[in-house]
């Protein structure tokens, strides 16, 4: 029984009730009956062209391609009749004239979709005898290796960058079988998600630089695991050679990555064999550093820790924890510190506004599933270059706007999201607050609401013609979203943005959500990695110091966990000086640094991520495990918790008892149970506004292939272009005005610090703003992430 | 009844301004249709009723074509003109650009009309440099009278019309390629369906014909088409233009009622060159399958009749070779043809024409192999399937398919040449 929706069909003899118009591809794969393809992709559009999947339908006067024919009433299909493999057997001896014959060589070999089908569907022997095509490689940069002589043309790579990615970079030149695979005018491809199209491409022509020649498909062991370079938590396979991560593939997941995976978490891994990596516990003594064993050094960590209690106090002691901590992690340091009675926890690094900390919603989360951004009407990014930052989200919102969506961002710079933008603001971080009270009063919310900070400048606001558009745009939006980025969670007005933030959100009856820097800020919260609360959000007896004042106020003793000070932290200079006066300071670090050298007095090695097991819970409040997949040679590196573990032994702190990072887990499950994910919040306190100079205004914004240690160190991601761009940018007008407008080189005045820099003329950064890359090696000689700068030629 | 038509001003002085083709009632129809409104049902059943057939190679009805299109769905619609002609042989569309533009905008404000589009795009053959500045002319002349632009003779009818100068590529003659290079991109067919009626030139409904095809409709909607339809015979209206070409004394394009015996036309043409043999003949373009003379001199030119000799009227486009042609060189410089033009998109084409090439080649220069020609002939059919069995291509387009309709041809015509070739490594004709 057909109604008008269904109709029914015959595929090899199979009588299946399908959706009418659906591909028969789709169907056929739903069915588990096997087409041969190649340029087909299930998230790509249709381009019918590599002609694999051409099967028999009856009553057709020539073979049909199953990827490109609809299914209609009553069709009979045969995919395996000598009509059809007659027809798939001449398509692939049509790819095959011109391959090479190089398997043996291929990187693809073992896992190429050639190779298998051609084992079906291949000859023993060509009958082409003519001399076969050659095509110069081109260099795409650090990332994708070319061997174009193998390329079939499928167009896999083409369709990536136009319809998901969002950046035409690669395209076919020439016709017939000069077409070639290529940029055009050669250049590194520079797209955040280029590395997709290493696993789209059905051949060896495009393979992964990193590892190519590393390895054989076959001899690899694979272990699922968690990316933890943002807050997504992308799902990846991990295939290790011997002991070592041979390469990182995306493992497909409807609800997070789909089948996608960014180039940062595809490539970070090379970070794990950096030669800094720190292989044995080592002490300063007479100011050298010696190698240890852990008991030595650990008691060292226990005795200085007691000593800074017995002569200094707790409140003496500041812990400081990566946001790419694990769960688990963190709530053994939490456990530790706070028996010790020290508060003075934190995960927030790269943040600077701390005074709304109290009515901050229990855990900061997107305010809505990933997949839901699908089918959102209108977007307003703050604070956020989400295509970088976050990839994955990135190509969601791409989705949405090709539904209709309208995206608006209120930004340092405006950014090129690789999708067409309704409205872009730019505004150095002081007008960024203004803008959003522009687009708040173009709301015509109630000021009465917003404490007196915010209403003060909600009074004074100017609407514009693009605030009364962003506030219509988010008015008609059926399903609205106001996002805070991660450049808004650093901004030194962070409270006032969020406050307006919020007001548009709730006028609009928008969802509202936060995007985190690191892979596990939302457990960071919820497990306590903060000064002022408690696991789960539950007060505690005192509030200690937050991550700027613990460094604005050198504390005696430092544990650094996970982090590099000189770049994990909002303001590198007062960082580096804060350890510098210290006592003494404890770094439970994966790598060692000459920085680390100097200001350090015990290293202990940890396992990074990929070497440990543990949890990350993702913007979305999804929690995630994963287990240890290779492990570095010679390397005496153990999981954080067992270190944290030993410690909480010595101070015979009860309930420290752990075997295993599950077993932690599963007291944090008792202890924390459920936990209840909605950004519900009501901000009043607020840093005010200071009062408009005529200055320069530094903003800055995380290099994304700079955002943690182990990113800094993956030699193939810090050959990109990107990872280089160290330069700081300001508009022609400001140019113009400070008389640089043929400078290549400024001297650049943050603080009392005074640096040469690269300039770059570039016309989406707002007035009278200076726009800089940050966490890079020039960025930490400079001051915070945020402040008034001076320029000059140089 | 020569030169009805599209050539009907052809002996005129300064046949293609405005004043000469007005002289003899040109844009009189489009007035009346304008003035009076006349339902486009009405003329796509005119058109029906003169089995006009598309004149760019295909033949498919021009009138059942224009019933495609929902004229009152809103949104922008377009009508778009296919002068590339690139099909070797083929020239007619040429002397229309030159001497008679009017007819062709005349043509396409009408078909704009019925099928609802404002817009118009005329897409010129890279190479025509001079039929383009006619056309361009042409356009400002109308567009200075009032026959382009806004409320054209005060109906509430608007009309703008563009001349697109494409770069060389034959695949841009196929239409969905042209929009494509109208769009600014690559030339490369669109899979269909989507048809162009539902999603033509940016994704909107879009209507392609011929120049000869639109160049027609004047003088049909005028004279009526069953006025048109007798000039031929049924099922092959009109009279239709042959570009005769080759070994003829007197090449050129003739504008000739549909059945006309093929001997007529070729004695038009001045009969073949000194007198000598009729070998073999194209009679619809290079794409089309090749013919022994002896065949050719009992066929008619019409489509049905040259479709039952064994090949297509195609573009009309007529190669005549005398008996000093060897066929394998002709198949070598075809087959080249196809492999430069080939677009890449499609595997069995991008890599067939190669292939069927390079095989070819190496017959004519004395290398080949006896087992070369049922290779040649399978990989044809592999490519662009079996002309002989009315199997279609496996490609998105009709390139395939064209490339592989000499080889097939020429290999069941002329295969003892071939076998020649390959035994003797030499032609076996004399060469010149």
């Amino acid at each position: 029984m057909s109604d008008a929706s269904t109709v029914t069909i015959e595929i090899d003899g199979k009588t299946l009730e399908v959706k009418a118009g659906v591909m028969l591809i789709d169907i056929a794969d739903d069915a588990n009956i096997d087409i041969p393809r190649f340029c087909y992709h299930r998230h790509l559009t249709i381009a019918a062209n590599c002609r694999m999947c051409l099967v028999d339908v009856e009553n057709a006067p020539k073979p049909l391609p199953a990827c490109a024919t609809p299914v209609m009433d009553g069709m009979k299909v045969h995919t395996k009749s000598a009509r059809a493999i007659a027809a798939q057997k001449a398509t692939m001896e049509f790819l095959l004239i011109n391959h090479p014959l190089d398997c043996p060589i291929c990187d693809q070999g073992g896992e190429c979709e050639l190779q298998d089908v051609a084992m079906a569907y291949g000859g023993d022997v060509s009958r082409y005898t003519e001399g076969k095509r050659v095509v110069k490689d081109k260099d795409i940069g650090p990332l994708i290796s070319t061997d174009l002589t193998r390329c079939i043309h499928c167009t896999r790579c083409i369709r990536f960058g136009e319809e998901i990615a969002g950046l035409r970079e690669l395209g076919a030149t020439g016709r017939g079988e000069n077409m070639q695979i290529g940029t055009y005018i050669e250049h590194a491809v520079s797209s955040e998600l280029s590395g997709n199209v290493i696993d789209l491409c059905p051949v060896g022509a495009l393979t992964a630089k990193p590892s190519r020649y590393s390895a054989r498909a076959w001899e690899l062991n694979q272990y699922p695991s968690i990316a933890a370079h943002d807050c997504i938590g992308s799902h990846l396979s991990v295939h290790t050679f011997r002991s070592d991560t041979n390469r990182i593939v995306p493992i497909e997941n409807s609800e997070i990555n789909e089948c996608w995976l960014s180039d940062r978490d595809r490539f970070s891994y090379k970070g794990l064999t950096s030669r800094d990596r720190l292989l044995k516990p080592m002490i300063k003594m007479d100011g050298q550093w010696r190698e240890t064993d852990w008991q030595t050094a650990l008691e060292k960590t226990f005795a200085a820790m007691q000593d800074t209690i017995r002569n200094y106090g707790a409140d003496q002691i500041g812990v400081l924890a990566s946001p790419n901590s694990t769960l688990e992690e963190l709530y053994l340091l939490k456990k530790l510190t706070s028996n010790i009675d020290c508060f003075n926890f934190d995960h927030r690094l790269r943040q600077l506004d701390f005074s709304h900390q109290d009515q901050a919603p229990m855990i900061p989360t997107l305010g809505s599933s990933i997949t839901d951004l699908e089918s959102l009407d209108s977007v307003l990014l703050i604070g956020s270059n989400i295509s970088k930052e976050q990839p994955m989200l990135g190509i969601r919102l791409r989705k949405a706007q090709k539904k209709g969506a309208k995206i608006c961002q209120i930004n340092h710079r405006v950014y090129d999201l690789r999708m067409p933008c309704e409205v872009g603001i730019a505004a150095h971080y002081r007008n960024l607050v203004l803008e959003l009270a522009a687009v708040a009063k173009a709301l015509n919310i109630d000021s009465s609401l917003l404490p007196h900070a915010a209403n003060t400048l909600f009074v004074q606001a100017q609407i514009l013609e693009k605030h009364s558009q962003i506030a219509e745009i988010l008015k008609n939006g059926e399903k609205s979203h106001v996002i805070l980025g991660n450049q808004a969670i650093s901004s030194p007005y962070y409270s006032l943005v969020e406050i307006f933030a919020r007001a548009i959100a709730t006028s609009c009856n928008c969802l509202f959500g936060y995007l985190t820097d690191g892979a596990n800020a939302t457990g960071a919260w919820l497990t306590g990695a903060i000064p002022h609360r408690d696991y789960n959000g539950a007060s505690q007896k005192t509030a200690g110091l937050n991550a700027q004042s613990m460094l604005e106020q050198p504390r005696n003793l430092y544990l650094l966990h996970n982090i590099e000070i000189d770049y994990d932290c909002a303001d590198p200079v007062t960082a580096l000086s804060a350890v510098a006066s210290s006592d003494f300071v404890v770094c439970m670090t994966p790598y060692v640094s000459s920085d680390m050298q100097n200001y350090a007095d015990i290293l202990l090695p940890i396992s990074p991520y990929l070497e440990t097991s543990g949890t990350f819970i993702n913007i979305e409040g999804r929690v995630q495990t994963f287990a240890g997949a290779s492990k570095l040679k010679n390397s005496e590196a153990r999981p954080a918790w067992k270190i944290i573990r030993v410690l909480g032994n010595y101070f015979d702190i009860d309930g420290f008892e752990f075997n295993s990072s599950k077993e932690i887990l599963e007291e944090i499950e008792r202890t924390i149970g459920e936990f209840k994910g909605d950004n519900t919040a009501t901000i009043t306190e607020a840093t005010a506004l200071a009062d408009k100079e005529d200055v320069i205004y530094r903003c800055s914004e995380v290099n994304m292939y700079h955002s943690d240690s182990i990113v800094r160190r993956s030699e193939p991601l810090q050959n990109t272009p990107e990872a280089k761009e160290d330069r700081i940018h300001i508009n022609a007008d400001l140019a113009k005005k400070l008389n640089l407008e043929r400078a290549t080189q400024v001297l650049v005045k943050h603080g009392n610090k005074t640096i040469a820099m690269h300039l770059a003329i570039d016309d989406t950064v707002a007035n009278d703003c200076a726009w800089t890359s940050f966490a890079t090696a020039t960025s930490k000689k400079l001051g915070p992430m945020y402040g008034v700068i001076e320029l000059e030629a140089d | 009844m020569v030169n009805e038509v599209c050539f009907k001003n052809i002996d005129k002085d300064k046949a293609w301004k405005l004043d000469v083709y007005q002289s003899t009632g040109g844009y009189n129809v489009l007035k009346k249709i304008l003035q009076e409104k006349t339902d486009p049902a009405t003329i796509i059943d005119e058109l029906k009723t003169s089995v006009l057939r598309g004149r760019g190679g295909a033949g498919f009805p021009t009138g059942l074509k224009w019933s495609f299109m929902r004229r009152d769905d809103p949104g922008q619609k377009y009508i778009v003109c296919n002068s590339d002609e690139g099909e070797p042989g083929t020239c007619k569309d040429r002397d229309i650009l030159r001497y008679n533009p009017h007819a062709l905008i005349e043509g396409m404000i009408i078909a704009g009309y019925t099928i609802g589009a404002s817009v118009g795009y005329n897409y010129i053959r890279g190479e025509f440099w001079q039929p383009y500045e006619r056309c361009e002319e042409a356009i400002e002349e109308a567009r200075a009278a009032g026959l382009l632009g806004k409320n054209i003779f005060g109906s509430g009818f608007d009309f703008e019309l563009h001349s697109h100068l494409g770069a060389g590529a034959y695949i841009c003659g196929e239409e969905t390629a042209l929009l494509e290079s109208i769009e600014g991109k690559k030339g490369q067919p669109r899979f269909k369906p989507p048809f162009p009626a539902s999603y033509g030139l940016y994704g909107k409904p879009t209507t392609i014909n011929n120049t000869e095809s639109l160049a027609s409709v004047p003088e049909i909607l005028s004279r009526g088409g069953q006025w048109f339809l007798d000039i031929g015979k049924p099922n092959n209206g009109g009279s239709k233009l042959f570009s005769v070409s080759g070994h003829v004394n007197k090449p050129g394009n003739f504008e000739v009622p549909m059945g006309m015996p093929f001997s007529e036309l070729l004695e038009m043409a001045g009969g073949v060159r000194h007198g000598r043999r009729l070998k073999a003949v194209i009679p619809g373009g290079s794409s089309v399958p090749i013919l022994p003379g002896e065949i050719m001199m009992d066929t008619n030119m019409d489509y049905d009749s040259i479709t039952e000799a064994g090949s297509l009227l195609g573009s009309g486009a007529v190669i005549i070779m005398d008996d000093l042609t060897c066929m394998v060189s002709v198949l070598a410089n075809l087959s080249h043809f196809y492999m430069s033009e080939s677009c890449g998109q499609c595997t069995p084409c991008r890599e067939g024409t190669g292939w069927l090439s390079r095989v070819v080649h190496r017959i004519e220069h004395g290398e080949g192999r006896m087992e070369d020609l049922d290779m040649l002939f399978d990989v044809a059919v592999k490519m662009g399937g079996n002309y002989y069995e009315r199997e279609g291509g496996r490609t998105i387009c009709a390139l395939g398919d064209a490339a592989s309709m000499p080889v097939l041809s020429f290999l069941k015509h002329f295969r003892k040449e071939f076998e020649y070739h390959i035994e003797h490594k030499k032609c076996m004709v004399a060469r010149y």
